[in-house]
């Protein structure tokens, strides 16, 4: 069980843009933490994961659990190596590796034997490609690779941030059913989307984050029936809304929320 | 014909010597985005301890050459995690200072050591040839380039098939997306160092066999070798091997022709060879032969 309590972070000693941030992954449950552009999905992602150096951020209150230990202060590779694993936003393949290479970097933390088997039984089409240099797979199947990837170091939580941006729906479609699958062999997921309507279908549990605070926690169930949700989240992807319109209504609300 | 292929054979030796110390370079800077100016330092460093073992002990030169390879190794693996690991995260120039001032450092330590004489590394090829149809060779450059080759080829298994190898790949390729897969990436920079060493090690000890000796200004020939990097580019093994070969040959080629074609270029104009390669390059390939980085900082 993950459990982030109070989180502060702060970027460059003075950019505060996670500001107490409290939510909780049960074991083997799919959580989904939604939130429009900027408002700090990454930035938590990177908290619970050791990548906050890397980017001059700093938690400076709060603090993360896993299984009661606290990981907040620990490096990358030793989070890593505990059973959290990610798949970071924009894919970030090793480009110049093949896709075998890809995977065998996955596996370093050696929670594993090595084997690609389970990669190779979820996503086929990397097996046929095992060779290729990575670069020249097309967006889907990079994202199958960076979550193949992932599931190399044998996580007990998998955080995903983003998966399904810029792919066409039907490959959303099958990456949300892969996720499902994944889930259903024991892997607790953490789903950061934008896609709110389909993190909430595979989703038991969801919080949306805006400028850094959580200011929806509810069940997947409650938030889908959610009035504001449906306004703001679910009925933009339906209609196919421009976000600008989207982000000036949802100003005036949010401080009805927040209020 | 025969005076050719001498030239040609002395120019391959160097060359090959060239490719170790350009590797060096280049393993560090793919790893760490710092252009190390130890190099040279390291270079006469650990060839040292091969005389040491070999000449001042008298042990077998080869095992003499291998503990200088791991000292070498040792030494850069501490500087970096003593020196260079706290500047990550800060702009490349720091430190570039800090393998500047250490080159300095290390060559001060090594001056002492060496003392001013010249230095036999112990090899066992002395002034030896070997006669193929007329075309004599140094035995001892017959072994620097089989030893070379052997070096480079482990070098290239060890990238190309080890877990360490994939992940010094991987985290030259993405730092960050790296360390989310649970690689150290401050390890994979003493790794780098530690085997740039060994390199440097080897080649110093190659350099200074059959007619050669180590002195001081032994330093000043791993100089040449940044002509090889900027050549190959910054970041390209391939470059490193290629480009050293080629300033290898046509530095000796030019050593061997020029004074009887062009005898108003001077005496020892073949020294400045590799760096007129370098600028023709330059203005042709601003990157190198092989490089894909853009080169900004330093
Ligand atoms: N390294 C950084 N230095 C300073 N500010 C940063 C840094 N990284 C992110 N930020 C700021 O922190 C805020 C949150 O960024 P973050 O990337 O976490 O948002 P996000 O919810 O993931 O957005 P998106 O949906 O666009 O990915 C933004 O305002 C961003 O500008
Ligand atoms: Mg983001």
């Amino acid at each position: 069980m993950l459990d982030v309590r109070n989180l502060e972070v702060v970027y460059e000693d003075v950019i505060l843009v996670l500001k107490g941030l409290s939510l909780q992954v049960p074991d083997g449950d799919i959580v989904a933490l939604l939130g429009p552009n900027g408002a700090g999905k990454t930035t938590v992602l990177r908290a619970l994961t050791g990548l906050l150096d890397v980017h001059h951020g700093e938690i400076t209150r709060g603090e993360v659990t896993f299984d009661g230990e606290r990981i907040s202060d620990r490096e990358a590779h030793h989070i890593v190596a505990g059973g959290i694993a990610q798949v970071m936003e924009g894919r970030r393949v090793f480009a110049e590796l093949t896709v075998e290479e890809n995977l065998r970097a996955g596996a370093y933390t050696g929670r594993t034997d090595g084997s690609t088997d389970r990669v190779f039984d979820l996503f086929p089409v990397l097996a046929d490609r095992r060779k290729s240099t990575a670069g020249y797979l097309s967006g889907g199947e990079q994202q199958m690779l960076a979550i193949g990837r992932a599931l190399m170091a044998d996580p007990r939580l998998l955080l995903l941030d983003e998966p399904s941006l810029g792919l066409a729906p039907q490959l959303v479609e099958q990456i949300r059913d892969l996720i499902v699958e994944i889930n259903a062999q024991g892997t607790a997921v953490l789903l950061v989307e934008q896609n709110a309507a389909m993190a909430l279908s595979i989703a038991s549990h969801g919080y949306v984050l805006e400028t850094g605070k959580i200011v929806l926690d509810k069940s997947a169930e409650e938030l889908l029936a959610d009035e504001d949700m449906q306004e703001f989240y679910l009925g933009v992807q339906a209609g196919g809304g421009r976000r600008s319109f989207r982000d000036v209504k949802h100003y005036r609300r949010r401080k009805r929320w927040l209020s | 014909m025969t005076f050719f292929l001498q030239a040609l054979s002395s120019g391959l030796a160097l060359g090959t010597v060239y490719a170790l110390l350009a590797l060096g370079f280049v393993i560090i800077y793919r790893a760490t985005d710092v252009l190390s100016f130890s190099q040279p330092a390291l270079m006469v460093f650990g060839a040292y301890w091969t005389v040491y073992f070999a000449t001042v002990i008298g042990w077998n030169f080869w095992v003499a050459l291998v503990l200088a390879a791991v000292i070498g190794a040792a030494v850069g693996w501490l500087v970096e995690r003593v020196l260079l690991r706290p500047l990550v995260g800060r702009p490349p120039f720091s430190a570039v200072m800090v393998t500047i001032g250490l080159d300095i450092v290390l060559r001060v330590i090594t001056d002492d050591l060496l003392g001013i004489s010249q230095r036999t590394v112990g090899d066992p090829f002395g002034l030896q040839v070997v006669n193929w149809g007329g075309v004599t060779i140094p035995r001892s450059n017959i072994a620097t380039v089989l030893g070379a080759i052997l070096v480079i080829s482990l070098l290239l298994v060890f990238y190309r098939t080890t877990k360490f190898g994939l992940a010094m790949r991987a985290a030259a390729f993405d730092q960050e997306a790296a360390m989310a897969q649970g690689i150290p990436v401050g390890r994979m920079y003493g790794l780098a160092w530690a085997l740039a060493g060994s390199m440097a090690a080897i080649a110093g000890t190659f350099i200074s066999m059959g007619n050669s000796s180590l002195s001081r200004s032994t330093w000043v020939f791993a100089l040449r070798a940044l002509p090889v990097i900027v050549l190959g580019g910054l970041d390209s093994i391939r470059g490193a091997i290629v480009g050293g070969l080629l300033i290898g040959v046509i530095e000796r080629m030019v050593g061997a022709y020029q004074p009887g074609t062009a005898p108003w270029l001077g005496a020892g104009f073949e020294q400045v060879v590799p760096y007129i390669v370098m600028v023709i390059v330059l203005l042709v390939k601003p990157y190198g032969l092989f490089g894909t980085r853009e080169v900004t900082r330093v």
